[in-house]
């Protein structure tokens, strides 16, 4: 069948898809955008974690066809509107400087669901941080530095601080331009 | 060949030399999605491989029909162990493994035929149409079973060297640590206490899946793009069973989502590469999770029998143990983890009598080897619930008795070893008691419901089972010793190759090695290592490959030790080379080139005193400086076989954990509340990633106390190979983890650094369950710790 849907305001369309494929397979394996993860593909990990008509969906449990005519948003598309192209959102800035990606299979999935967490609620507790990100297994930070990060993040849009400046909560991380690919 | 999302050069500009909280040079293309996992790879024409796996546990394979699967449309190849065209087996250290199993199966899951199809679902389904006809055989699958008088001999006709020491034909390899005179120590004890404990099968569950992607080469040869733990290993292994020369075989590391020992053994690299060279297709391998569940070895799980004596003023006179681990089907890296398992035992005390043996067994259970902790895990929750109940028999404060004991610097190991560096075992223990404790009944303050109660801070939280009544809390303490590098007389070396070169006016350091980073940030460290030592902002860290030489294992908390030695160590090659050329071209201009003590800041040479001699770009011109050499750490020595004796271990590394637990009684459920630790890390060359290494190894050393055990039953089949079944920590189940962190130099080690990575998975686990016992005076011998062992049903 063919399925045409947005990924992050483009139009996408795929050819051939089988009925059993879900919205992870096609976004990974037909339309190039490998971003959202495999951890499970049974709903249990959260890795594969995208917007669906903004909802927070796992998008391994989504049909392909279900996504029909839909509005996708993934982890690529998360710094879109975010200041200049290239930048970080800062949810993305926040990820990085607080020290919460090892390995960062978790990290696309988590940082899906934490932007919508700070879009509705912007100054969460501890246990309102813990509460959203309950479905987001990650296997290599103790996720200590997964709650500084969100609370990073709300801090610094609380002081309206540029998204990549160092708010007062920042770690120690010293300033590094990367170049991705050179 | 088109090939997509392969690994590409990480480039920064900045500053973070050693010491400094530097940030990952991955870190911005793994939070935009754009890091090449190697589940992501992609190339033109390529097809999908898939494994059929065996159902039992042992069966022989009377025959194999492949005719209705080579039939399905799209499918390109379906491969035997018929099919196999040069070794058949493989071993990390025993080649006892078969490829593709042949007469019979050992294990459930274990592979018996591969397919490659244009389909991931084509691939599946043709599989499932191979026709195997098993006839099952009787099963071993614990020490009773297996060296029972006329038990199945798993491995007839074993030739390892390991072989003619065992006891019985289905153990793996024995270790025994004596010394000191136990029947005079035995006399003078005052007090002894004994426990049998037992460990369940923990799993390392990394959350990216065993993939890789098998390129057939022009050559003849084979590219693979594989998530592992050592790229040169795979090679040794891979090259005998695809009949090619190592040079003809190429790896280069894809992005690997964790680890922790999960990937230290081949899973999909053969089958692919097999499968690739058949089609002359790339084929592309990704294991679904409950593949994966039974795609990798396990941590061993473990029964263990201490017995400890000590005088009534607490002071230990003997320990006798006896560690049982279950190795499963295959040999794995069994060997090592039972020489860390004796020669750790005693735990990071002093005791001058020592009678301990350790043993792994051959057994129809899934194959173990190689998690976070090594043997040591074990051992150290046998240990410390035996401090525990030494220290309530004596009536003594648990957190006192373990000081009275702890060892320091100079003390003998159990091994004969001394212990020549820092190894401050009391000071974390009194880092972690002396912290304040966590408020009581938080759910009554815990702000964010406005309604001044909080059942998420309450054992089964929002599941609502409580309103804190019958909530009792539990203090817990325990602390552990790890071993760090390869130990027991192993060649462990590592290799990098620095380049320095000036592009466009900028001098540019390139660090190429063959380190698996699998998340713990060794490519941050490499970079900070190369900006300190060469004094240059711009780092490029080439893909680790295996074009270069080996640099080890990402395992055995060893690369920053051994890979940022090997860094630091041509790092300061190449120094040498800057400083050679300067004062051959521009000796003259200075009298400062002839000081001793010049060094490399800001692209600049510099005098000890700072004072600048000439632009980097001045010195070298056109010019590159490429260099590429191995480090080694200082040699060990075999164990003797007989009574564990010899200078076994590099380097030791020291963690302690106080766990805060709140326990509803009556309903079984645990909550985590705090879990403090401090580790003696030697060097923080990165302290941000050093304190998330502690966090995740406590995590997962919460996990095994409460809750992450693979189910093996009703035939030795994995009964729970999902998330949904094997339970690891949440963010809702991980408490607050305040860290302390030690810098106490060991001067044989680089920097003085001590490898970090696995001593936090030790001593978390005895701590969680030593709180849980002190909130509901069970016993409590077994982990994980389920609810029905606390409610008694
Ligand atoms: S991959 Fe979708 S929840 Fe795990
Ligand atoms: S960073 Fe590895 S799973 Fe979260």
């Amino acid at each position: 069948m063919r399925v045409s849907f947005t990924v992050n305001g483009r139009r996408h369309e795929a050819d051939d898809v089988w009925e059993g494929e879900s919205l992870l397979f096609v976004l990974r394996e037909r339309l190039g955008l490998p971003g959202s993860k495999n951890a499970c593909e049974q709903g249990e990990c959260g890795s594969c974690t995208v917007r669906l008509d903004g909802e927070v969906v796992c998008a391994c449990l989504v049909a392909a066809g279900q996504a029909q005519g839909r509005e996708v948003r993934t982890v690529e598309g998360l710094a879109d509107g975010a200041g200049p192209p290239g930048g970080l959102a800062p949810i993305q800035q926040a990820f990085v400087d607080a020290g919460a990606v090892q390995c960062g299979f978790c990290t696309p999935g988590l940082l899906v669901t934490a932007d919508a967490l700070l879009e509705r609620q912007p100054s969460p507790s501890d246990a309102d941080i813990r509460e959203a990100l309950s479905g987001n297994l990650c296997r290599c930070t103790g996720y200590e530095k997964i709650l500084d990060a969100v609370r990073l993040a709300a801090a610094r849009s609380a002081a309206g601080a540029a998204p990549t400046a160092p708010g007062p909560e920042a770690p120690p991380a010293p300033r590094s331009e990367p170049e991705p690919g050179e | 060949m088109d090939i997509l999302r392969t690994p590409t050069d990480l480039a920064q500009r900045g500053h973070g030399g050693v010491g400094e909280s530097a940030s990952r040079p991955d870190g911005v293309l793994k939070v935009t999605g754009e890091f090449a996992y190697a589940s992501d790879l992609w190339a033109r024409d390529m097809l999908w491989g898939h494994t059929l796996r065996s159902p039992h546990a042992h069966a022989e394979i009377v025959s194999v029909d492949t005719t209705e699967a080579l039939s399905v449309p799209g499918v390109h190849a379906v491969l035997t162990h018929a099919d196999l065209p040069a070794a058949t087996h493989y071993g990390l250290e025993i080649p006892d493994q078969p490829v593709l199993a042949g007469d019979v199966v050992r294990y459930h899951g274990e592979p018996v035929a591969l397919v490659a199809a244009d389909h991931p679902e084509t691939a599946r389904r043709a599989a499932a149409r191979i026709r195997v006809e098993y006839a099952e055989l009787p099963l071993v699958t614990d020490e009773s079973t297996a060296t029972a008088p006329g038990a199945p001999v798993l491995h007839p006709n074993r030739s390892d060297h390991y072989a003619d020491r065992v006891p019985h034909p289905n153990v793996v390899h024995h270790q025994p640590v004596r010394r000191g005179d136990l029947a005079a120590a035995k006399a003078r004890a005052e007090v002894v206490v004994t426990g049998e404990y037992e460990l369940g099968m923990q799993d390392q569950a990394p959350l990216g899946p065993e993939s890789g992607l098998a390129v057939p080469a022009e050559d003849g040869g084979v590219d693979l793009y594989v998530a592992t733990q050592w790229l040169h290993v795979d090679r040794e292994q891979l090259a005998p069973v695809l009949g090619l020369p190592r040079e003809l075989v190429r790896l280069t590391l894809s992005g690997v989502g964790g680890a922790f020992g999960a990937r230290e053994d081949l899973s999909m690299q053969a089958h692919a590469c097999l499968l690739a060279l058949r089609t002359g297709r790339p084929v592309k391998m990704v294991y679904s999770r409950d593949e994966s569940f039974v795609g990798h070895v396990h941590r061993h799980p473990a029964r263990l029998r201490y017995e400890h004596g000590a005088t009534r003023d607490g002071r230990l006179v003997y320990v006798r143990g006896r560690i049982v681990l279950d190795g499963g089907a295959y040999a794995s890296s069994s060997p090592a983890v039972v020489g860390n398992a004796a020669s750790l035992g005693l735990g990071p005390y002093v005791c001058d009598t020592v009678d301990i043996e350790a043993l792994a067994l051959y057994t129809n259970n899934p194959p173990c080897g190689a998690m976070r902790g090594f043997g040591a895990v074990q051992a150290c929750f046998a240990y410390e619930s035996q401090m525990d109940r030494l220290a309530a028999e004596l009536g003594m404060d648990p957190v006192s008795l373990r000081q009275l004991n702890a060892m320091s610097q100079g003390a003998t190991m159990p091994t004969g070893q001394p212990v020549d560096a820092p190894a401050p075992v009391a000071e974390l223990l009194r880092l972690v008691r002396d912290r304040p404790l966590p408020p009581p009944r938080q759910w009554e303050t815990a702000v964010g419901t406005g309604t001044g109660f909080d059942l998420r801070a309450l054992p089964g939280g929002l599941s609502n089972t409580t309103r804190g009544e019958g909530v009792v809390r539990g203090v817990g303490y325990a602390v552990g010793i790890k071993n760090v590098g390869f130990s027991e007389g192993y060649d462990d070396y590592s290799t990098a190759r620095v380049r320095l070169e000036v592009v466009n006016g900028e001098p540019v350091v390139l660090v190429h090695t063959a380190m698996a980073e699998v998340g713990q940030g060794g490519v941050t460290v490499q970079a900070q290592i190369a900006r300190t030592e060469l004094g240059v902002a711009k780092v490029v860290l080439h893909p680790a490959d295996t074009r270069v030489g080996s640099a080890g294992s990402t395992s055995a908390s060893r690369q920053t030790y051994m890979t940022g030695g090997a860094v630091r160590n041509t790092c300061l090659l190449v120094r040498e080379e800057v400083l050679r050329l300067g004062r051959e071209r521009l000796g003259d201009t200075h009298p400062g080139w002839r000081g001793d003590g010049l060094w490399l800041r800001d692209g600049a040479v510099v005098t000890a005193g700072g004072e600048v001699l000439a632009d980097l770009a001045q010195v070298l011109g056109d010019d590159v400086i490429d260099l590429e050499r191995e480090f080694r750490h200082r040699p060990t020595e075999p164990l003797d076989p007989e009574n564990g004796q010899g200078f076994g271990h590099v380097q030791y590394s020291f963690c302690a954990h106080r766990a805060v637990v709140e326990v509803d009684a009556e309903l079984g459920l645990v909550k985590v509340v705090e879990l403090a630790a401090a580790q003696d890390v030697g060097r923080a060359m990165n302290p941000q990633a050093v304190v998330g290494q502690i966090h995740g190894g406590s995590v997962q050393g919460l996990g095994l106390a409460v809750m992450e055990e693979i189910v093996v039953a009703d035939g030795a089949r994995v009964r729970n190979p999902s998330f949904t079944d094997y339970l690891i920590p949440t963010i809702l189940d991980t408490p607050t983890m305040p860290v302390d962190v030690l810098e106490l130099a060991d001067e044989h080690a680089p920097y003085g650094l001590r490898g970090i990575g696995e001593a936090p998975t030790l001593s978390s686990t005895p701590a969680v369950v030593a709180a849980i016992r002190a909130a509901t005076g069970l016993a409590l011998r077994r982990v994980p710790v389920r609810p029905e062992h606390l409610t008694g049903t």
